[in-house]
């Protein structure tokens, strides 16, 4: 590792990976606590809105889940913070050139989500988790939608910059620099639309299989059998809704913008080496590309060039017909990271279409095995997140915006930064991380082992302390 | 167009060391101030819900940084490799502390927590006045513009010196924080603590103002040459007096606007005093950065002058309710030890 630019991809992978394990969940919770905050807030016994029709011991459920999911969100949004923040500084630090290139377009949506998303964020969760009992409760509803508003908020910036070094729009410049030429190009780039919708569901499905997976927990373990079936209920039909809008189409349209911007990701994601009509769908195969060939194979005949154009013998660029330098530099992470990704949500689907089913007549709340699978689907939703992030960025290689600026060029020159630095921060970094790693795990075992409030009261002994006046 | 992102980067970065600056400098009194657990305890709490929105001025001022000079945040940022990281791990740290804190019952961790607390927050002040100092000192810029300086020359001697004051600064405007808000002993010790905590911060305040002349020479002719822009020091000055003289009458929360006023009155003399540098070279090297060499394009800034101001309303809004909503009862006002 003597290459100053890989330590830096390293290193950016390393924290961006990392990071992004938090906001998965704060973006998905966040929209499950607002939604049950607002039941709580808004419910009535004779609503007119079906979803707001609540008794008041319902509507207390509901707070009471409301309160337990704030718990684990306060911890995952300090982490997510805390981790965040490496992101932005590395721009800098380790992306001088780029910054140096391309400040110009996206200085703009990277400093509009601190202005319009952070303060939003970190002052109303401020007063949300302080909340019940100590504000009003019309301010702590607001509270609660702000913080969901913020975080998504936040997501949507962070995918136009994402979007722009995807897909270069509104742009004008020389070699050393671009600048912004439209304010309303940049932000009505073709990417950006569907990659954040696409990006947007699969956190809300982390958050409703959180939700689901969490009260067949409970479930199974004979606990607080009111609030987890509010849970389980919620999270599956939230879970079905969005695993069918993340295929459908939200993940077609997008895989479409990668076939018909990005030819050279597309290929890779499929692995496919000779150009041609009729494209097959490869189900599983080993991509090999010293001798550029897919071994082992399970395919679906004429379908990827059906999924892409709707035309079953459309013909398609492969990667032999693109030079290698502009390949990615790992073709194969690129396949396995895509085919995890689409597998994964398949079998979510799946998941979540049996559990929908099995709501008819309660039989999903003493189904043990359909319990035992909503509880572990949970962390797999990470991966398949994680796992569409790879795609993009891996494919995006060997371009830090694509068809501009290669990473190697992108990389704080050597005069600023040599490798030995970076590498030791690099290595700081694993330590910080893996000693993060450890204590998040134990602190959300810990709220999940010890369970909602089974009586929801409007002071509230159990919440942070650090915000209650000392009595 | 240039000198208003100027002003609008000033704003915010003086805006933070204000809000986030009391923090920090609880922090770094954490030890002194509370003599029990449960008394740090209850100074954490003073900050708790507030010290992130305070610290996102400082995410907020970054990334308006990259925006509007995108060429100083690069070569600043990569030039300062090991200061960054400093800083970025004591963030990481000290949010961590904070955050995580009250999730165990439990007096070794609490310790473990406290410790990180005041440490990092007395060590990010204290590299706050250092990256300060090194700005003002001027850096090797190179004609690519860039630079590395190694860790033991960022800590040069005019650096550490800055970074002293820093500590002096945000500790004193911290116990005046407390001062207003903490009520029984605690209130008694902080208040005590304001007291002497005044003078190292005013004694340094003047006494650093040759060595700053005598990095950077501009930084004084630039003044004299505009004599109008002697007003940021002389507000920094009336702040300081006004400082003392509400502490004489115990007017602690006065006290605590008026020492807020110092530190943006300060670091408005600074701003003035670079103007129009952004990364200035050290002293008689050519390749330093201004604000025009540095600046992203025309279109970029007036765009984002529009969505700024909007965002600024919006965040000044967030910040009132919030406030209002925390600074209402004091900490600790039931607690019966004494008053």
């Amino acid at each position: 590792v003597t290459n100053v630019v890989t330590v830096d991809r390293w290193q950016f992978a390393l924290t961006a990976t990392f990071h992004y394990l938090f906001p998965i969940l704060t973006m998905g919770l966040g929209l499950f606590i607002a939604w049950m905050t607002t039941v709580s807030h808004w419910g009535r016994d004779n609503h007119r809105f079906r979803p707001f029709r609540k008794s008041a011991i319902e509507r207390e459920r509901y707070e009471s889940a409301a309160r337990l999911f704030a718990k684990i969100f306060a911890v995952n949004f300090a982490v997510g913070v805390v981790t965040g923040i490496p992101l932005e500084f590395q721009f800098g630090t380790n992306w001088a050139r780029f910054s140096n290139y391309a400040g110009g377009v996206i200085g703009q949506t990277l400093a509009m989500e601190g202005v319009f998303a952070f303060f939003a964020e970190s002052t109303f969760l401020g007063i949300f988790l302080s909340g019940w009992g100590r504000v009003r409760p019309r301010l702590h509803w607001v509270s609660a939608v702000m913080v969901f508003v913020g975080s998504w908020v936040s997501g949507f910036f962070i995918i136009a910059t994402n979007a722009w070094m995807q897909h270069p729009v509104a742009y004008s410049g020389n070699g050393t620099h671009v600048q912004l030429k439209s304010f309303w190009g940049l932000l009505s780039n073709p990417w950006l639309g569907w990659q954040y919708a696409h990006n947007m569901s699969g956190a809300a499905m982390t958050g409703a299989f959180a939700v689901a997976g969490l009260g067949a927990f409970y479930l199974l373990l004979n606990r607080h059998h009111e609030i987890a079936r509010v849970c389980v209920r919620a999270g599956v039909i939230a879970a079905l809704i969005l695993c069918i809008l993340q295929i459908f189409p939200t993940g077609d349209r997008a895989a479409n913008n990668v076939a018909n911007m990005q030819r050279s990701t597309f290929a890779s994601m499929e692995a496919l080496f000779h150009d041609g009509r009729g494209a097959p769908l490869v189900i599983i195969g080993n991509p090999d590309t010293e001798r550029r060939t897919l071994e082992s194979t399970v395919e679906m005949p004429h379908f990827l060039s059906f999924l892409t154009s709707h035309n079953w013998n459309q013909e398609l660029t492969g990667l032999n017909s693109i030079p290698t330098r502009d390949w990615p530099t790992s073709v194969p992470l690129v396949y396995y990271a895509y085919h995890i990704m689409v597998g994964l949500g398949t079998i979510l689907l799946v998941i979540a279409g049996v559990g929908f089913l099995m709501l008819r007549r309660a039989r999903i709340y003493t189904s043990k095995a359909m319990l035992w699978a909503l509880m572990l689907a949970f962390p797999f939703t990470y991966i398949a997140n994680i796992a569409g992030w790879i795609t993009a960025e891996a494919g995006r290689q060997p371009w830090v915006v694509f068809g501009l600026l290669r990473t190697n060029s992108g990389a704080s020159p050597v005069a600023a930064v040599p490798s030995g630095v970076a590498l030791f921060t690099l290595i700081g970094f694993l330590g910080l991380y893996a000693a993060i790693g450890v204590l998040f795990p134990m602190f959300i075992v810990r709220i999940v082992g010890r369970g909602p409030d089974e009586v929801p009261e409007s002071t509230s002994p159990a919440e942070p302390a650090e915000l209650q006046p000392a009595s | 167009m240039t000198t208003v992102w100027y002003l609008f980067l000033g704003a915010m970065i003086a805006t933070y060391v204000v809000l986030d600056g009391f923090d920090l400098g609880v922090g770094a009194l954490l030890r002194i101030v509370g003599r029990t657990e449960e008394e740090r305890g209850r100074v954490t709490d003073a900050i708790g819900p507030v010290w992130n929105g305070n610290e996102v001025w400082l995410i907020a001022g970054g990334g308006v940084l990259f925006l509007s000079f995108p060429r100083a945040y690069a070569a600043a940022f990569s030039g300062l490799y090991f200061g960054m990281f400093l800083v970025l791990w004591l963030l990481i740290g000290r949010g961590l502390a904070l955050e995580l804190r009250h999730q165990l019952d439990n007096s070794l961790w609490h310790a473990a927590c406290d410790t990180v607390f005041w440490l990092s927050s007395a060590a990010l002040a204290f590299v706050f006045g250092v990256a300060l100092g090194n700005v003002v000192r001027g850096v090797p810029l190179n004609a690519q513009g860039y630079f590395h300086l190694p860790l033991f020359s960022i800590l040069n001697w005019y650096a550490l010196l800055i970074g002293l004051f820093a500590l002096a600064a945000l500790a004193h405007h911290g116990a005046r924080f407390l001062a207003w808000r903490t009520h029984g002993a605690l209130g008694v010790r902080a208040r005590g603590l304001a007291r002497v905590l005044f003078w190292p911060q005013a004694v340094l305040f003047f006494l650093l103002a040759w060595p700053t002349y005598h990095v950077r020479h501009a930084t004084l002719t630039h003044l004299t040459n505009r004599p109008w822009l002697f007003v940021f020091p002389a507000i920094a000055i009336g702040a300081l007096v006004a400082t003392w003289v509400f502490q004489h009458r115990a007017q602690w929360q006065h006290a605590f606007l008026a020492s807020s006023l110092f530190l943006a009155g300060m670091l408005a003399s600074a701003a003035a005093a670079l103007y129009p540098n952004i990364l200035p070279a050290r002293q008689g090297h050519p390749y330093g950065l201004t604000i025009h060499t540095a600046a992203t394009g025309h279109h970029a800034l007036v765009v984002a002058t529009i969505w700024w101001s909007i965002g600024m309303v919006l965040a000044i809004t967030y910040f009132t309710v919030a406030y209002r909503t925390f600074l209402r009862p004091k900490v600790d006002v039931t607690y019966g030890d004494g008053d």
